[in-house]
């Protein structure tokens, strides 16, 4: 039963542009739900939104330590927006610990609600806190509000028959709630989720629907807050919208390709953070006609792909950093069979295990170089969470076209991000031809390695009659596919190969330059530090300043007229969450003077560093 | 095209050879192979078009190459994967698998663990030599401890994996032997594993003549192979020896080797069942080794138990029944979806 929203306000409104609101608190305490639920809300009021979650690797760290701390964060605006959010307005602490580790985020003045009751003296100590900061001055600086939340939620929920631990679990609605007045935002959304997450459990969802209320009430009620705050519904293109995360956009783009394409999608993998959820996305699918395999290993996930690209579906398997590294002998395979299949790697901070839940992007040297002998192949990132839809289809697009596997990256960052995605018209997708040849095509002889004007293979399938062929690592003859070692036979095939990931180039369309055509600076990005550079040189612009932003979707082979664009600016600054790999790649290439901005701390760039490391250029 | 009312051609051993040249060294076990799984398919007359060879690295997976049918040469260890992925995509494909003892065992160890306990339905052929040949002679897996090679100058200190106890610890659904020589009990023993539905594994005794020349010659060499190999049959008892006149007790959970006559009979032996449920006395017989006991030959255990492709397949089915089949544009426009207008 869906509880209207209060209309009536009995403070003063104010309106703002944007805001960014960060939830922190212990992992178990429910933020990241708390977060998505904000999002949620915020897409539907008709915001832009962008959304960052921040979370441990441990999946319980201890309660109330700083390693424990779980953090959603979510920037909503009545503009275009591309990023998260540099600095927080608001930060709601559920602990001590949550306040320790993201103050600092916090713009001077901003807004901080906490649960004044648990910060006593045994979650101040976990937290490494000397004194109580509600106490001792120290947080001078900002509007601070703290709230009984845990008697407050406790006594919302009596009656719902709630064991007092279970009670102290609705608190992150309580929190929500709170917020929701604060930002002058919609309950039914949150009501509607509560009633359809909970309706096995009838007195959790009571319990949840009257935490959020109570917060909510409590907002109202208690004249705490100066004023409340509204965002205005931002101009978006017109269309139907969702809010989309980055795992579940790739996830769906895969599905849609299987369908434009009439391949069967064939996901084999092994969980590693933070790829699994296109797994588990995948996996709820299987009336799509999707198959999805939990493999023993990373070598087998890869390898399954390949046997199912063989028999004709499109191999997928996704991964992170380490599995990458494992699965490269059996990407060589596919280079070699010259067969389609898609390799994602949602990077994270490496190397070896490394940073499993934060983001950074070194892994493009790896996917482009880490495999033996002369082995190039296609590579696409994505640049946000919704493009992760359009990446998925368009390395689909290219792996059957050209018969070639293509490595997809995306990062932890846009894996877990979200923002609203325009729901296309499936219609209006462009269907991804593909061929199974059914007759020899050299007479009464059939020759697998017989190629088209793109370079590309004949995809014949096991099956056909006729066409029997062997295919294998060894390398092959130029057209028969037999095995061969003469040496110019060799040269022949590995130019060849070559030159087919090169002939990509003529199916992707060339890279544009937002700003002026020439001048000063040009920012190269690529991946997911699209929106912080987009921002970054937006502002520079609005500023006056002569700069201009390209970004790089194809890390291989390179838009053709890269080379132009970059000899258009006196300068060309890469900024990378890597120590420079782009740079390299760009230096090399194209023998230009380019600059890194560097960034390997497991976050995304802010816009302020970006604009900081541009104007040194300028 | 060929229509129903026409007779099929029928289909010769050669005609499953390809055109290209095996290479394998003169006198190799591996030919023989080559040639009973030939006559193998003829016998069971499968389209070529309808199998697939899946190899790994060794000497044995050239053996795509050889065999005018489908085929990948694949990468070290990983065709168990490889070959799972074909059968869970086209079910109406035959799909082998050619490994060896080091492909299989050592690099490959963990895709063999897991194709079998899945319950794929593969057909794997180990071809084990007990040495690495195409590296030119180290020992393998399955070499025996002490094994003087290159790469152990003062002999393996390895304890050798069997494979077979292997495989039924990984729950094969049907398990088997063969000889290289043995030509027509390696026919049957092929046909037998291609006709089982589920992973079928094989070991067949192969000679390497180059780098390990003889490591079977007990069971191969005529004055001698009668009393080192037991051929395993369903339903009979453990019979072995030039004269018929030894067989297999058990003794509590231990095997003997005893003789016949004497107040002993056939009746007090160890009875062979492939198809027992319980997997306890194949891996008992897996445990028979030369020099203490005959080695068995035949088919170990054949059991019906799930399939894991037909598992994946009728998942989609059910799926599709329960859910209606999928609709894009109905989960794209799900959940919390909003409208922007002009």
């Amino acid at each position: 039963m869906a509880t209207p929203t209060p209309t009536q306000t009995s403070q003063r409104v104010r309106e703002l542009v944007e805001a960014t609101v960060r939830f922190a608190g212990d992992s178990g305490d429910g933020m990241q739900l708390a977060g998505t639920q904000f999002t949620n809300t915020s897409a539907l009021a008709g915001n832009d939104v962008a959304t960052f979650p921040d979370f441990p690797a441990e999946i319980r760290a201890p309660r109330g330590t700083k390693a424990g701390v779980s953090g959603f964060q979510i920037h909503f605006a009545a503009r275009d927006i591309f990023t998260p959010g540099d600095k927080v307005d608001c930060l709601v602490a559920m602990n001590p610990a949550a306040l320790v580790t993201n103050l600092s985020d916090l713009v001077p003045g901003g807004l901080l609600i906490v649960n004044r009751e648990s910060f006593d003296r045994n979650n101040l100590q976990k937290a490494g806190l000397e004194s109580n900061p509600l106490e001792d001055g120290s947080l001078e600086g900002y509007q601070v509000f703290p709230v009984d939340m845990t008697t407050l939620t406790r006594r919302a929920v009596e009656g719902t028959g709630l064991s007092t631990r279970d009670a102290d679990r609705c608190k992150n609605f309580f929190a929500l709630g709170l917020v929701y007045w604060l930002y002058n935002r919609p309950l039914e959304p949150t009501l509607h989720f509560i009633e359809s997450k909970f309706s096995s459990k009838p007195a959790v969802a009571e319990a949840n629907r009257r935490a959020l209320m109570a917060g909510y009430n409590y907002g109202e009620t208690t004249e705490a807050f100066a004023s409340q705050f509204r965002v205005a519904k931002a101009k978006l293109p017109p269309g139907r919208y969702r809010n989309m995360m980055g795992n579940q956009a790739l996830a769906w783009g895969l599905m849609t390709a299987a369908h434009l394409s009439g391949c069967k999608l064939f996901y084999a993998t092994y969980p590693i953070t933070p790829a699994s959820d296109i797994l588990h996305e995948l996996s709820r699918h299987k009336n799509f006609d999707v198959v999805t395999i939990q493999a023993e290993d990373e070598i087998a996930a890869v390898t399954m792909a390949l046997g199912a690209s063989y028999a004709g579906c499109m191999g997928v398997t996704g991964s992170s950093g380490p599995g990458i590294a494992l699965k490269a002998e059996a990407i060589g395979l596919a280079v070699m069979t010259e067969l389609p299949m898609i390799i994602i790697d949602v990077q994270r901070g490496g190397p070896s295990t490394g940073l499993p839940t934060k983001t950074e992007q070194a892994d493009l040297l790896q996917v482009l170089f880490g495999r033996n002998g002369e082995c190039p192949l296609p590579v696409v990132a994505a640049r946000s969470p919704a493009d992760c839809f359009d990446v998925a289809i368009e390395a689909w697009r290219v792996a059957t076209r050209f018969m070639v596997p293509v490595i997809l990256l995306s990062d932890g960052y846009i894996a877990n991000g979200s923002e609203p995605w325009r729901i296309p018209e499936l219609e209006q997708l462009p269907p991804i031809p593909v061929h199974h040849p059914d007759k020899p095509n050299n007479g009464q002889v059939f020759y697998p390695y017989k190629r088209d004007e793109l370079l590309a293979r004949p995809w014949a399938l096991p099956g056909t009659p006729g066409l029997m062929h062997r295919i294998g690592g060894l390398e092959k003859e130029d057209v028969t596919g037999n095995v061969s070692y003469d040496p110019h036979n060799h040269q022949k095939m590995v130019n060849l190969r070559a030159q087919k990931v090169a002939n990509v180039a003529k199916l992707i369309p060339p890279v544009e330059v937002e700003g002026p055509e020439k001048g000063k600076v040009l920012v190269l990005s690529w991946g997911g530090t699209y929106g912080a550079c987009a921002t970054a040189v937006k502002r520079l612009q609005e500023q006056g300043q002569e700069v201009a932003h390209c970004h790089l979707r194809w890390l291989n082979p390179f838009p053709a007229n890269l080379s132009e664009v970059l000899a258009r600016y006196q300068r060309v600054v890469v900024p990378e969450l890597n120590m420079g790999q782009l740079l390299l790649l760009v230096r090399g290439r194209y023998l230009v003077d380019a600059q890194g901005i560097n960034k390997v701390q497991g976050k995304p760039f802010t816009v302020g560093e970006l604009v900081e490391g541009i104007e040194r250029y300028l | 095209m060929s229509t129903s009312n026409m007779p099929l051609p029928v289909l010769k051993p050669n005609d499953y050879a390809s055109d290209q040249e095996v290479r394998w060294c003169p006198g190799c076990g591996d030919y023989s192979i080559l040639a009973q799984m030939k006559k193998t398919l003829a016998t069971l007359q499968l389209p070529r078009e309808k199998v697939v060879f899946v190899s790994g690295i060794g000497c044995s997976s050239r053996f795509p190459y050889y065999v005018n049918t489908y085929g990948i040469h694949s990468i070290h260890g990983r065709a168990p994967a490889i070959a799972t992925a074909i059968k869970v995509a086209r079910p109406d494909l035959q799909v082998w698998v050619i490994t060896g003892d080091g492909d299989a065992l050592s690099i490959g160890g963990n895709h063999f663990i897991h194709a079998i306990r899945r319950n794929v339905d593969i057909n794997i052929i180990l071809f084990n030599n007990q040495i690495y040949g195409l590296t030119k002679g180290q020992y393998s897996p399955t070499s025996p401890l002490g094994k003087v090679t290159k790469s152990s100058p003062f002999g393996s200190v390895d304890n050798p994996a069997n494979a077979i106890s292997l495989a039924i610890g990984c729950e094969a659904t049907f398990v088997a032997r063969s000889i290289d020589v043995y030509t027509s009990h390696l026919q049957y023993v092929l046909r037998r594993a291609a006709e089982h539905r589920g992973t079928s594994f094989v070991e067949v005794y192969q000679n390497c003549n180059v780098f390990n020349d003889g490591a079977y010659s007990y069971a191969t060499d005529r004055q001698t192979k009668a009393d080192h190999v037991l051929e395993l049959e369903h339903g009979k008892p453990l019979i072995f020896g030039k004269n018929r006149d030894k067989g297999i007790r058990l003794n509590g959970m231990e095997p003997e080797v005893v003789e016949l006559g004497k107040g002993i009979t056939a009746d007090d032996l160890m009875f062979h069942d492939e198809k027992a449920e319980e997997p306890t006395l194949a891996y008992l017989l897996s445990r028979m080794r030369y020099p203490e006991f005959p080695e068995p030959i035949g088919v170990f255990r054949d059991v019906e138990r799930p399939i894991y492709d037909d598992r994946i397949n009728q998942q989609l089915v059910q799926a599709r029944e329960k859910r209606g089949p999928g609709d894009l544009n109905a989960l794209f426009n799900s959940g919390d979806v909003w409208e922007v207008n002009e």
